[in-house]
Formats: structure tokens, C-alpha cells, sequence
């Protein structure tokens, strides 16, 4: 546990060391809710669109590529750690080989609470509003959550690839998923082979229910469900791939 | 002078070369503008039918050239973050001491994001038409907006040399890439500029970034080349151009100074 604490730590302290290389990771979301609400806000307008409060519509989105960036820039550091050996080094350290990597993939949903909270005050100054506070809990809880599926997603990346050229990759391989999915507008309103696209992507399904508190849902429960179980499937189903691909690096 | 000109193009191929050496570099330039293209259309595919909209055979043919700005200004993230590895390699240095202007080594760089930023409005020329898009003004209108991609990203890539120029850090370049977004979302680049919520309606009318994507939807949407609307395209690629250019060639005047 204490490894995993360090390590989750040491993950954190590059925020401070290179600045440079977090800013775009914090600011990009808040950017990009503000442009799509000014850019796309008129949507709302068409008949059919669920509420008439566009910045609260796209909110999730903005917490959602927060996460999705901080989980890449583990993806990146780790990237670093394997091209300069410095994993190598961790390897021949007394610790379990899995928590080497869980401290660091924690981390992620620490770090995605800079953005997340950056993107939620802007926001709300500029009005959007919140259904109710136990729904919000829950949409910074999985947003928290989403930043272990992108790390899990960036370190699978980094153990296969083993280069920080792979650093596109992993920042917008998670914004594509996010941006194809109903971030601008609710499936039925979406072109039929975005709507199709995006039944079958899972993000889709933990947007959703990042929105409930944001925008008020007829049947709430019934999208909580399916959130819940996109959210959990992609971290097993990651973590299988991560546990595979260190297991290859350390057999090498 | 024929001599510099050589220099300038071998670097502007350096430029070209080394951005396709490294697919991984390109991916702001063709994926990003592919996936906001992809969500774009498929999302906003109705907003044609919203009061104001301009008439247009289809949101595909008013979103493209936008898609090619955005091409064209992200042309600056792998050119600068190679000038900012070629100032952590010493390599600008080392051209520094060459018997010839010191500025070739920006334009070299800045021509060489220009001709990035042109194959990328190729390519979405391209796929724009394979998906449906009418190019109304034919050959000449598509030669008209490969050019302004080129001109702005070569504005924006001087924007990119300034900084890598001044920090020396790859990291700095890739973190200056939100705020071209924030420039595109308040200008008619994704959406009409007079449908935009305020403040961006108010914005994006003295936004330069306005009048080149006006300028390059014109040959898309219809037939010829306006006149008023093509100068104004190319006021707004000089304003981009004399900002960019000049805080590079300031960034390198002072390292200039600086290492001396």
C-alpha cells in the first residue's frame, strides 16, 4: 500500500515539475465546453433537443476529456519511465509488480479533479445549473473513475509501444471516443450512423450518466444502469489488457 | 538571394519531411480535424434547418472548410514542437552559425508548416467531395483555399516558432494548442458567425480567423470567386501572418541577443 502511495504521489508531482505539459490537460476542457456551447449552442433550438440549457448539455463532455487527458498523461509518463529504464530500475525494487503500475493509475483520478473542478466553476458562472447535489457527487465520481479507464487505456498503450512518440495516441485516441458518442446532442437527434456509432460505444453510456446531473432525466434509473456497467466493463476489460502487457514486458 | 530561396525550400522540405516521418506528429493535423469532422456533421448534421442558417446543400459542405482551418492552424503543433527539439538538440544553434541571415532558419521552418497546412487541405478537399461535398467554383476555388491554409498555417506555425524559439520546450508548443481552439470557437469556423451565442457573435466579427474561414467557404458554397469576400480571406491571413511571423522572428532576435 505504501508503494502505491508513493507512487500515486510521484504521478502527481510532475503537475508541479512540468508544467508545461499539464496546462493543456487542465485548460483544454474548459476551452472546449465554452466554444461548444458558443459554437454549437443554437442546436438546442431544433425540435426535439431535451433542454433549452446548452452549457449544462455539454458540461459532462468537458469533465469527461478531463479525465480522458489526465489518464493520457499517465499514459505519456509511464512512456518516459520505459524509454529512459527507469521502470526497469522499479522492477528490481521489493514490490509487487501490479502495484508499481496501481499507484500510478490511481493517480489519474486525482489529477483529472483539476480540470473536472476548473470546468465546473466556469460552467456554472456561466449558468449552468445542477439538478441535485447527490447526482453531482456521482457525475465527479465516475468522472474520477473514467480518469482510471483513460490511464488504464495511456499505460496500455505505453507497455506495448514503450515510446512517448505514442503521446498523440494517447491523448486523442479518449477525445475521438468522447467526441463520438451524444456529446453534442442527444442520440435521437444525431445523424443515423452517428446514432449507431454511438449505441455501441461505451463512453456514450457514461456521458449519459455524467448528464443526469446536469440535466433533468425523465427515468433517471434507467440510465444509471448502463453507465454503471460501460464504466466497470471498460476498467476490466482494460486492466486484463494492462496486466497482460506488463506481464509480457516483465518476461522480456 | 537565390542561394537563401535554396535554403529556405531545403528547409521547408526538412520541415515537410520530418512531419511524415513521425505519423504520431501529424496527428493534430489530420486526426483531430477528422474526429471534430466526423462528430460535427453527424450531430449538427439538422442545424441547416435553424432560422439564419445560411442555405446550403448540406451541413457537410459549410463545416469543411472549417475542418481545413483547423487543419491549417494545428499545422503549427508538430512544427513548432520540432523547432522546440531541434532548440533542445542544438541544432538551431548550430544553423545560428552558418554564414547566412540568421531568419532563413524561421522562414525555412514557417514555409514548411505552410506547405503541411496545403497538404492537409488537400487531403480534406478530397475527402470532402468522396462524401458528397460540391465544390461550386470548381479547380480554381479549391487552388484558392489551398492557398489561404497554406498562408494561415504558416501565420500560426509563426505563432508555434515563437514559442519553441522562446522556451526551448516541446511541451510548451503542445500546450498552446487550447487556445487556437478557443480562437476557431469564436469565429464563423464551426458555425455562423451571426448564430453563435454572444460573446462569440460580437467576437467573431472582428475575429481575422471569420474572414479567412468566409473566405475559404465562399468557393465551396458558390459559384466563382467573390472578390470582396476573397481580399477580406487574405486580410485576415496577413493579420495572422504579421502577428506570427513577427513574435518568431522577435523570439529569435532575442535569443539572439540573449546567447550572445
Amino acid at each position: 500500500m505504501r508503494a502505491v502511495w508513493l507512487l500515486m504521489r510521484r504521478g502527481l508531482n510532475e503537475i508541479l515539475r512540468v508544467p508545461g505539459a499539464a496546462i493543456p490537460g487542465i485548460l483544454a476542457p474548459t476551452i472546449f465546453v465554452l466554444g461548444f456551447a458558443v459554437a454549437f449552442g443554437g442546436l438546442a433550438g431544433l425540435a426535439g433537443f431535451t433542454t433549452s440549457d446548452y452549457v449544462s448539455f455539454v458540461l459532462p463532455v468537458g469533465l469527461l476529456q478531463g479525465a480522458g487527458f489526465s489518464g493520457g498523461a499517465i499514459g505519456v509518463n509511464l512512456a518516459r519511465d520505459l524509454e529512459m529504464g527507469r521502470f526497469d530500475r522499479l522492477l528490481l525494487s521489493p514490490t509487487s509488480r501490479p502495484s508499481l503500475l496501481a499507484g500510478t493509475i490511481l493517480s489519474a483520478s486525482l489529477r483529472a479533479m483539476l480540470p473536472a473542478t476548473l470546468v465546473l466553476v466556469v460552467a456554472l458562472l456561466a449558468g449552468a445549473s445542477v439538478t441535485s447535489v447527490p447526482l453531482l457527487v456521482l457525475a465527479v465520481v465516475v468522472t474520477a473513475l473514467f480518469a482510471i479507464v483513460a490511464a488504464l487505456y495511456g499505460v496500455s498503450l505505453a507497455l506495448n509501444l514503450q515510446t512517448q512518440s505514442a503521446a498523440p495516441l494517447m491523448q486523442a485516441g479518449l477525445f475521438a471516443v468522447v467526441l463520438i458518442s451524444s456529446s453534442y446532442a442527444p442520440r435521437p437527434q444525431l445523424a443515423p450512423w452517428l446514432e449507431t456509432i454511438a449505441d455501441a460505444n461505451p463512453v456514450t453510456y457514461v456521458l449519459e450518466l455524467t448528464r443526469l446531473a446536469f440535466v433533468d432525466h425523465a427515468n433517471a434509473w434507467s440510465t444509471v444502469w448502463p453507465g454503471v456497467a460501460a464504466l466497470v466493463g471498460l476498467m476490466l476489460a482494460l486492466a486484463l489488457v494492462v496486466a497482460l502487457s506488463l506481464r509480457r514486458v516483465v518476461a522480456r | 538571394m537565390t542561394a537563401e530561396l535554396r535554403v529556405v525550400w531545403l528547409l521547408a522540405i526538412r520541415s515537410v519531411r520530418q512531419a511524415l516521418r513521425r505519423p504520431q506528429m501529424l496527428a493534430p493535423v489530420v486526426l483531430l480535424p477528422s474526429v471534430f469532422l466526423v462528430a460535427n456533421t453527424g450531430a449538427a448534421g439538422r442545424a441547416p434547418s435553424l432560422p439564419g442558417f445560411p442555405p446550403v446543400p448540406a451541413f457537410l459542405d459549410f463545416e469543411l472548410p472549417g475542418i481545413i482551418l483547423l487543419a491549417a492552424t494545428l499545422a503549427a503543433v508538430p512544427g513548432g514542437t520540432a523547432l522546440a527539439l531541434d532548440v533542445e538538440r542544438n541544432f538551431l544553434d548550430r544553423f545560428l552559425a552558418a554564414p547566412m541571415p540568421r531568419a532563413i532558419a524561421v522562414t525555412g521552418r514557417l514555409a514548411g508548416i505552410g506547405l503541411v497546412g496545403s497538404l492537409a487541405s488537400v487531403v480534406f478537399l478530397l475527402a470532402g467531395v468522396l462524401f458528397g461535398m460540391q465544390l461550386q467554383s470548381g479547380p480554381l476555388g479549391a487552388g484558392l483555399i489551398v492557398v489561404l491554409a497554406g498562408l494561415t498555417a504558416a501565420g500560426f506555425g509563426g505563432l508555434g516558432a515563437a514559442i519553441a524559439i522562446a522556451t526551448g520546450k516541446a511541451s510548451y508548443v503542445t500546450g498552446s494548442f487550447p487556445l487556437v481552439f478557443l480562437l476557431l470557437f469564436l469565429s464563423s469556423t464551426f458555425f455562423p458567425a451571426e448564430l453563435l451565442r454572444d460573446p462569440g457573435a460580437t467576437i467573431a466579427a472582428g475575429n481575422p480567423l471569420t474572414w479567412v474561414a468566409d473566405g475559404m467557404r465562399g468557393p465551396i458554397l458558390n459559384p466563382g470567386v467573390d472578390l470582396q469576400t476573397t481580399l477580406a480571406a487574405f486580410g485576415g491571413v496577413a493579420v495572422v501572418g504579421v502577428i506570427g511571423a513577427g513574435s518568431a522572428y522577435i523570439a529569435l532576435r532575442r535569443r539572439l541577443v540573449a546567447t550572445a
